[in-house]
């Protein structure tokens, strides 16, 4: 791969609660190059969300990043004060929340939220500042940007607000944009548009993404690579078509056959026995072991990540791979 | 053929609360706002004994009013819903324990202050079902046949996950031996490992009960999955209906079609992307809903007609129905794709 723009390494982020540590990030590498797109799947808290904040450094107490690196254009973000992170903050890394209601500022114009916005990092003038808003709402598909831009956010629709948050992310043309589940609250006709756009954007500006959801097929239709996250971890990554194919780890393969559109219509579908784990009681080992049809004594121990051409997994019975052994 | 539910001709507005003030002064010939929204208007169709009808379209539709009529919890503005002959409700009331309801929220559907337990076993007393010293084996069974476990009855609603709180809404339905269960969204905030369990339950307790099924959704590859026919609507109508293999296998109706389009599908034979094919613009406010055809705007089939005069849903072959001028243009695009 050529220079990753984000370089993730080995990243922890704990939750220190009265009840005991949450580990809800617990090991997670992976790299992202200049205009990537890569999926972040997993269940409610598998630790997607918490990713994304950690990346942001927007992880507040009692949680804490307790290892690993973060690197964005070869800045260490890990180790850097507030008021550093804060310039770097949707300048060179920005957001896209789930709810765009409580993302806008309810008591502002979609103009003057963005103004902040531009102000933050940059000296423009009226004139100018309105233009470059006026041009990403258009980017974004909003008609007849100028005159929106003097419209207060519950004028628009919620597909509409979900655009103008995506246009304050892209103000600054950053370098990664972390999104989380942005289109899950929308219709799929909205979807498909937001989706269709994004891709496009991402392909125009440059901008690498990460895109957070728990939609296989959303994430799927849009990214170029997966990962995808049990407990805290990333038990399985690498090309999208090739791994939701052909899925090595038992978690992956058990995710994609419980797709109703996967299955013949009226029979019973696949399921995943049981239900993901409580972080605060992990069992030693494998997490996923209790819920495993292949598991052995041997899972009893945490396996390490297999890398293996663009290929990675968190098993020690990957599927399909028990054949080929290693010389 | 045994029509068990039939919904004629029906449709729900809803429109501003008017004071009691504003009531004289509308008696009284003064202009008071009452515009009203036309949640659902003239709906007309049938649901078979032991049918799964699924019922599909975007957030605003109807789907839930329609939904709710069909469960008795709401009176419609005009028509008639009847199950068996007989009307759901007389006066807005229901008068009938042999529609169930099971909603997409099971976290707002539980009463948090009560025992599990109690709250399925409340409805069935009531009603006679069961007695108040024989509720806890009743209970136990239905807790049984959901997956649950019997002594789980004394827990409080906090104290399970989503998926089993939503095993425990359709515990509560089922208790109290319906015929019909309408479903609103009831796995759409489940995560996918959960949801394939409440689809298979569904699907073994409807076949077992010989349940007659209404199942709202807006995910289309549930409904395909569940459903015997299905109905799609677009700002409370009913554009399209029929059985689901045909419906979706070659939509009649230029919405169906965008809709299924428009729905993310899993890429797995090429390391390429996919392509979107887009509905453009947005559902129309129901407030101030276009002419002629509420589908025209968007429609890429639209003409001077579909901006003039209402489509009536009209027969396409035996079983299926659509509500477009153009229906015969677009099956046609279908069999030349």
């Amino acid at each position: 791969m050529t220079n990753p723009v984000l370089s993730v390494t080995n990243l922890s982020t704990h939750f220190f609660t009265r009840d005991g540590v949450v580990k809800a990030v617990d090991g997670v590498s992976f790299d992202l190059a200049r205009g990537e797109i890569m999926g972040l799947v997993g269940e409610s808290g598998s630790g997607k969300t918490v990713t994304g904040f950690s990346l942001l450094g927007l992880v507040d107490a009692p949680g804490r990043i307790v290892d690993g690196s973060v690197k964005l254009n070869g800045t260490e973000l890990t180790t850097l004060s507030e008021k550093e992170l804060r310039t770097r903050r949707g300048r060179e890394i920005s957001m896209i929340f789930q709810d765009p209601i409580a993302t806008l500022n309810p008591m502002l114009t979609i103009g003057q939220q963005m103004r902040m916005a531009i102000d933050a990092h940059e000296r423009l003038s009226s004139r100018a500042a309105h233009a470059r808003a006026a041009e990403l709402l258009t980017q974004v598909g909003i008609p007849s940007a100028a005159v929106r831009l003097r419209a207060y956010p519950h004028e628009f629709s919620g597909g509409m607000r979900q655009r103008v948050a995506i246009a304050i992310a892209l103000l600054h043309r950053p370098t990664v944009i972390v999104a989380d589940e942005p289109t899950t609250a929308l219709d799929v006709s909205i979807q498909a548009q937001i989706l269709h756009q994004m891709r496009d954007l991402a392909r125009e500006t440059g901008t690498a993404m990460i895109w957070i959801s728990h939609d296989l097929a959303v994430v799927s239709s849009l990214a170029s690579k997966l990962a995808v996250m049990y407990a805290g971890r990333i038990v399985e990554q690498g090309p999208t078509a090739n791994l939701l194919r052909d899925p090595r780890h038992p978690y992956t393969a058990g995710l994609i056959a419980s797709l109703p559109s996967t299955a013949k219509p009226g029979t019973p579908l696949t399921q995943i026995p049981g239900a993901t784990p409580s972080l605060l009681s992990l069992p030693p080992g494998c997490p996923f072991e209790p819920r495993c049809d292949y598991a052995t004594s041997k899972c009893g121990t945490d396996p390490e990540i297999t890398l293996k051409d663009s290929r990675g997994w968190r098993c020690f019975h990957p599927i399909g791979q028990n054949a080929e052994v290693p010389t | 053929m045994s029509e068990f539910i039939v919904v004629n001709n029906v449709s729900r507005l809803f429109g501003p609360n008017l004071s009691t003030g504003e009531k004289i002064a509308t008696k009284l010939g003064a202009k008071v706002e009452t515009r009203s929204v036309r949640a659902v208007s003239d709906v007309t169709f049938s649901i078979r004994k032991g049918e799964t009808l699924g019922l599909v379209g975007e957030s605003g539709c109807g789907k839930s009013t329609l939904g709710r009529m069909l469960a008795g919890i709401l009176p419609p503005t005009s028509g008639t819903v009847t199950l068996d002959g007989k009307p759901l409700m007389e006066r807005g009331i229901k008068v009938t324990t042999r529609v169930q309801t099971v909603f997409q929220d099971p976290f707002a559907s539980l009463d948090p202050r009560m025992k599990v337990g109690e709250t399925v076993a409340e409805g069935p007393i009531a009603h006679g079902l069961t007695t108040k010293s024989e509720a806890r084996r009743y209970v136990g069974e239905w807790f049984e046949r959901v997956g649950l476990d019997p002594v789980w009855g004394d827990r409080y609603p906090h104290q399970f996950s989503g998926g089993q709180r939503q095993r425990i809404a359709i515990a509560r339905a089922l208790a109290m031996q319906p015929d019909v269960l309408i479903c609103d969204e009831p796995v759409a905030s489940l995560d996918v490992s959960i949801q394939a369990q409440i689809i298979n339950l569904f699907l073994k307790l409807t076949k077992d009960l010989e349940l007659t099924t209404v199942f709202i959704s807006h995910d289309l590859s549930v409904v395909q999955h569940i459903s015997d026919r299905v109905a799609v609507m677009y700002l409370g109508r009913i554009v399209e209906l029929g059985p689901v293999a045909e419906v979706f296998g070659m939509p009649a109706h230029p919405y169906t079609s965008a809709l299924f389009d428009s729905v993310p599908k899993l890429v797995l034979d090429a390391d390429e992307l996919v392509h979107f094919d887009t509905i453009k613009g947005e559902v129309p406010s129901p407030l101030s809903p276009p002419s002629g055809c509420y589908y025209h705007p968007r429609c890429p089939l639209a003409s001077e007609t579909c901006q003039e005069s209402q489509p009536i849903i009209q027969p396409v072959s035996d079983l299926r129905a659509v509500a477009c001028h153009h229906f015969k243009a677009q099956l046609d695009i279908r069999v030349n794709d």
